[in-house]
């Protein structure tokens, strides 16, 4: 298992360092040098132009700039804003917070759902419950979600007003933020109707985020049960006389989650790209929504930094995909 | 006295056209007790699947028919699921053909023996570790108590198929049915596997029921043997007038296709004698 | 219970009086045919192939002819509806079913050209990291899981922000974010097929590198590439909509269906048709599409075969 582990930390090293590579590459290939792009409209004199590119080590070789940028990046310096001048870290850390909580409420809706239908299908196989549930998860499978988002605002928030349409909570509501949570700093502020704007905002983009990854758990969870059924393992199980819910629950699903963990894992990859549409279909103010507007803008550092940082964000999660898997397989736990 | 009593089973499934596929058609079986049956016949000729459906192994989608199909008295065709669960993996178990698949990769050894003597015994947790370590011991496997928390994946497949007749054997049944239990062994670990299952069915005295290809695993154990042939019988009988005077010719068919019964010069096969297996059904 | 005793399997193997053997590519043939939801997603593509194609006959209306007079009428069934318009008008009067129908060119050539572009480099570049092996293999494989670290929507945004806005960049980095699994898959089939016999005797009988890869190992592994290109059809399908709808993709006034979804957004309240038809056009395609590739998938593996 310590084998294991390490043999994973050693693989993402020459990601990580690719992943610094591409960021410094990325502004580096942009039309026009940095210090203009820095400028935007209002131009720059050739004389401050020099100063600025001095000042910023873009005249210095290529290599040189790297190293830079790295030890920066270790220190904590991911740039800074263009347009708010603050640092692109803590510019990151402000919004993050709201792209967490939309997303761990997507992947759990997802998983929990997604498994569920799953298991349901594979032992209903070829039922018409089998047929409806496969049926639905390829919709979802197929569904441009930016416009399932729009479809679900005219039926929820215009049509029936049941939901809000935009934002994290009600402007109305005022409480202090302590982990960046709004279910939870509302709850830990004491005041039940922040909590319940939070959840209604929630509801729609947790759906929509949580679409296709729903389907992809479904489909995935359905094949790995069918497969496992079929082993003769679950035949020596039956053939102990335990009742069908054991063999089912217990025997069959222990083995079938975990390609079914290695699936919820990859797709917290589309999870990040489904929250760029989402956030900005309902504002949500995450990260999402803070790189598309940082383009519009041309906030060059802050994409960069943006990018940088969602990279090392999915590698992580994909590590510590990597590692559960490691521990719910005992094939690679003991060897 | 028949311990296990099968007249006129048949097992058929519905091909993609609708039609019917027979796997086995009008067998009969009988096994008494303490007694060691085998069932012999070529790769791929539906051997297990008569002894899947005396255990209600089969898929939910095979159709068996039998005029009668009686364990220890007890009628299986109409005994309630729950009844059926009660028997299986007590008084009848099967072990499979390969030791390895067999056993559930994510549980450890001691979980699985011990699976089967909770829901069969009363016995609480200390005693069914004691058991278990005991049953360990019985199949021959060195340091039980350690191995209780093994892996499959931590084992040879010889120790393997040993967990699964020490599964099997939990509850000492009154039939254990043997489905090619050594094929997927190494040859020197068969023949050890072959006297285990033989040992603990003189020392329990329970029915062996062996499905095999191989005649001189017959030849060793079997008191009677029955030679099935494209899901039919070809023939019952005792186990010295199968080799001194076997009745049907696909029978002889086989025994000439020993490689010690055929000389030289090409090895006979099986079809040289015996009509095709179409010409059967 | 061995594999020839399954009863599952029994059925093929007994039958020896069955219909006779059939080449390997048209028993595929059949048992896609054999598969209800796959026909029916070739179907319902053939008809957009041939709606693409005939898209100036079909059309009513020209799809950037402005009516100035019909703005935002409804579809021809509701209340206000005209029959010329029959799927209703947009905010600046025009026909939206023929900007449908003309958008059904943008969204097949952009599966074509980027499953294309994704497919050809990724075989390329598989090959090479399979075939050579070693530090080539790692460092082609390196470049692959960096691209693959970033979500495949964000970097091809950024890409678009490279290179700029438009439809033809927006493919471009869609095949570019797409090509990693064609190089994976390929890469893959040569490192499990270049050991085989068959490969070997060709290599003896003193077949080139070259022809070597393409004419002996790739023809093996086409299975799965062929079922990865059906999938990247679909995805390359939505990303394409997701960028035109962001305003980095295809721009106005295309007709191409994300674009149309990003001119529509700020309608959701006032006129829901401009905003639920171009959606439905992306739904129905994508999920014929994946209907095709998922008939695709059980052909082509054995292992979900006669199940």
């Amino acid at each position: 298992m310590v084998r294991f582990i390490l043999n994973r930390l050693l693989l993402i090293v020459p990601t990580f360092i690719g992943i610094t590579l591409v960021a410094f590459i990325f502004i580096r290939l942009l039309p026009g040098d940095p210090v203009i792009l820095m400028a935007g409209e209002r131009g720059v004199s050739a004389e401050r132009h020099a100063e600025l590119m001095a000042q910023f080590g873009f005249d210095q070789p290529l290599w040189k700039q790297y190293v830079d940028y790295v030890s920066g990046l270790l220190h904590g310096n991911f740039g800074y804003s263009y347009s708010t001048k603050k640092p692109v870290l803590s510019e990151f850390m402000a919004r993050f917070p709201a792209t967490l909580e939309l997303g761990l409420c997507a992947i759990v809706l997802a998983s929990v759902l997604g498994i569920a239908a799953g298991i349901l299908a594979a032992i209903r196989r070829g039922s018409w419950i089998d047929q409806v549930t496969m049926g639905t998860a390829l919709v979802g499978y197929s569904m441009p979600i930016f416009w399932w988002a729009l479809l679900l605002i005219i039926l929820f928030s215009t049509k029936l007003g049941w939901t809000p349409v935009s934002g994290r909570i009600a402007l109305t509501q005022f409480f202090p933020s302590v982990t960046g949570f709004m279910l939870i700093d509302s709850l830990l502020a004491g005041k039940p109707a922040a909590f319940w704007s939070a959840v209604q905002h929630l509801i729609l983009p947790t759906i929509v985020l949580a679409t296709i990854p729903l389907a992809v758990i479904a489909r995935q969870t359905r094949s790995a049960m069918l497969e496992v059924l079929g082993e003769v393992y679950i035949m020596t199980a039956k053939s102990k006389g335990l009742t069908p819910r054991r063999v089912i629950w217990l025997h069959a699903l222990r083995n079938a989650l975990i390609p079914v963990v290695t699936t919820i894992g990859l797709q917290v990859s589309v999870l990040i790209g489904g929250a760029i549409l989402t956030e900005t279909i309902f504002s949500w103010p995450g990260i999402g929504k803070w790189m598309i507007d940082s383009i519009s803008r041309r906030d060059y550092q802050v994409v960069q930094g943006g990018l940088l940082l969602i990279a090392a964000v999915v590698m992580f999660v994909n590590l510590t995909v990597d590692l559960l898997y490691g521990l719910i397989n005992p094939r690679v736990r003991y060897r | 006295m028949a311990l296990l009593e099968v007249r006129n089973l048949s097992v058929s499934f519905e091909t993609a056209s609708g039609d019917l596929f027979y796997a086995v058609r009008g067998i009969d079986i009988s096994v008494d007790v303490g007694e060691v049956l085998a069932i012999v016949g070529e790769s791929g000729s539906c051997k297990s699947v008569a002894m899947l459906a005396v255990m209600g192994l089969l898929p939910p989608v095979a159709i068996v028919k039998a005029d009668v199909m009686r364990f220890d008295g007890r009628d299986l065709l109409t005994l309630s699921p729950r009844q059926r669960r009660d028997l299986s993996g007590r008084e009848m178990a099967m072990i499979f053909q390969e030791p390895v698949a067999s056993l559930n990769p994510c549980f450890t050894v001691g979980f699985q023996i011990e699976e089967t003597l909770r829901k069969h015994t009363d016995l609480d947790a200390a005693a069914r570790h004691q058991r278990a370590i005991e049953l360990l011991q019985a199949v021959g496997i060195p340091e039980p108590e350690r191995r209780l928390g093994s892996f499959p994946h931590q084992m040879s497949g010889g120790q393997c198929q040993r967990v699964m007749i020490a599964i099997a054997t939990a509850c000492t049944p009154r039939l254990l049915i043997a489905d090619e239990p050594t094929t997927a062994l190494d040859v020197t670990v068969q023949k050890q596997v072959l006297d285990l299952l033989l040992r603990l069915q003189a020392e329990n005295g329970m029915a062996l029921v062996l499905i095999t290809h191989d005649m001189g695993v017959v030849a060793e154990t079997a008191d009677r043997v029955i030679v099935q042939y494209a899901g039919r019988k070809m023939e019952d009988t005792d186990v010295v007038s199968l080799f001194s005077a076997p009745e049907s010719p696909y029978t002889r068919a086989l025994l000439s296709a020993l490689p010690e019964n055929a000389g030289s010069g090409r090895l006979p096969t099986v079809s040289d004698f015996a009509p095709p297996a179409e010409a059967m059904k | 219970m061995s594999a020839t005793d399954d009863p599952h399997l029994g059925t093929a193997e007994q039958e020896p009086l069955g219909p006779p053997p059939i080449a390997p590519w048209r028993e595929s043939w059949h048992y896609f045919l054999a598969n209800r939801g796959a026909v029916i997603g070739l179907v319902v593509l053939a008809l957009l192939v041939l709606t693409a194609i005939f898209a100036p006959l079909l059309a009513p209306h020209d799809p950037t002819m402005q009516y100035r007079d019909a703005l935002l009428v409804p579809p021809a069934w509701l209340e206000r509806g005209r029959p010329e318009f029959l799927l209703g008008t947009d905010a600046l009067g025009r026909d939206i079913l023929s900007r449908l129908i003309f958008g059904a060119r943008f969204s097949l050539v952009i599966g074509l050209v980027v499953v294309a572009l994704a497919l050809v480099s990724g075989i390329f570049v598989g090959l090479i990291a399979g075939y050579f092996g070693g530090w080539i293999d790692s460092a082609i494989m390196r470049v692959m899981d960096i691209i693959l670290a970033f979500p495949s929507l964000l970097l091809a945004l950024v890409l678009v922000a490279i290179i700029g806005p438009g439809l033809f960049n927006a493919m471009l980095a869609i095949a570019v974010v797409l090509q990693p699994h064609f190089a994976r898959l390929t890469r893959g089939a040569v490192i499990a097929e270049k050991n085989r016999e068959y490969v070997t005797a060709a290599r003896v009988a003193g077949a080139s590198n070259l022809r070597l890869m393409v004419r002996t190992i790739l023809p093996n592994c086409l299975g799965p590439l062929i079922v990865q290109a059906t999938l990247s059809f679909s995805n390359a399908i939505l990303d394409a909509a997701a960028l035109g709808f962001l305003g980095m993709g295809a721009q106005p006034p295309t007709p191409e269906w994300g674009t149309m979804l990003a001119e529509a957004r700020e309608f959701i309240t006032s006129a829901w048709w401009v905003v639920t038809m171009p959606g439905i056009a992306i739904l129905i395609t994508v999920l014929a599409v994946n209907l095709i590739g998922d008939g695709l998938r059980d052909t082509f593996d054995p292992k979900l075969r006669r199940s």
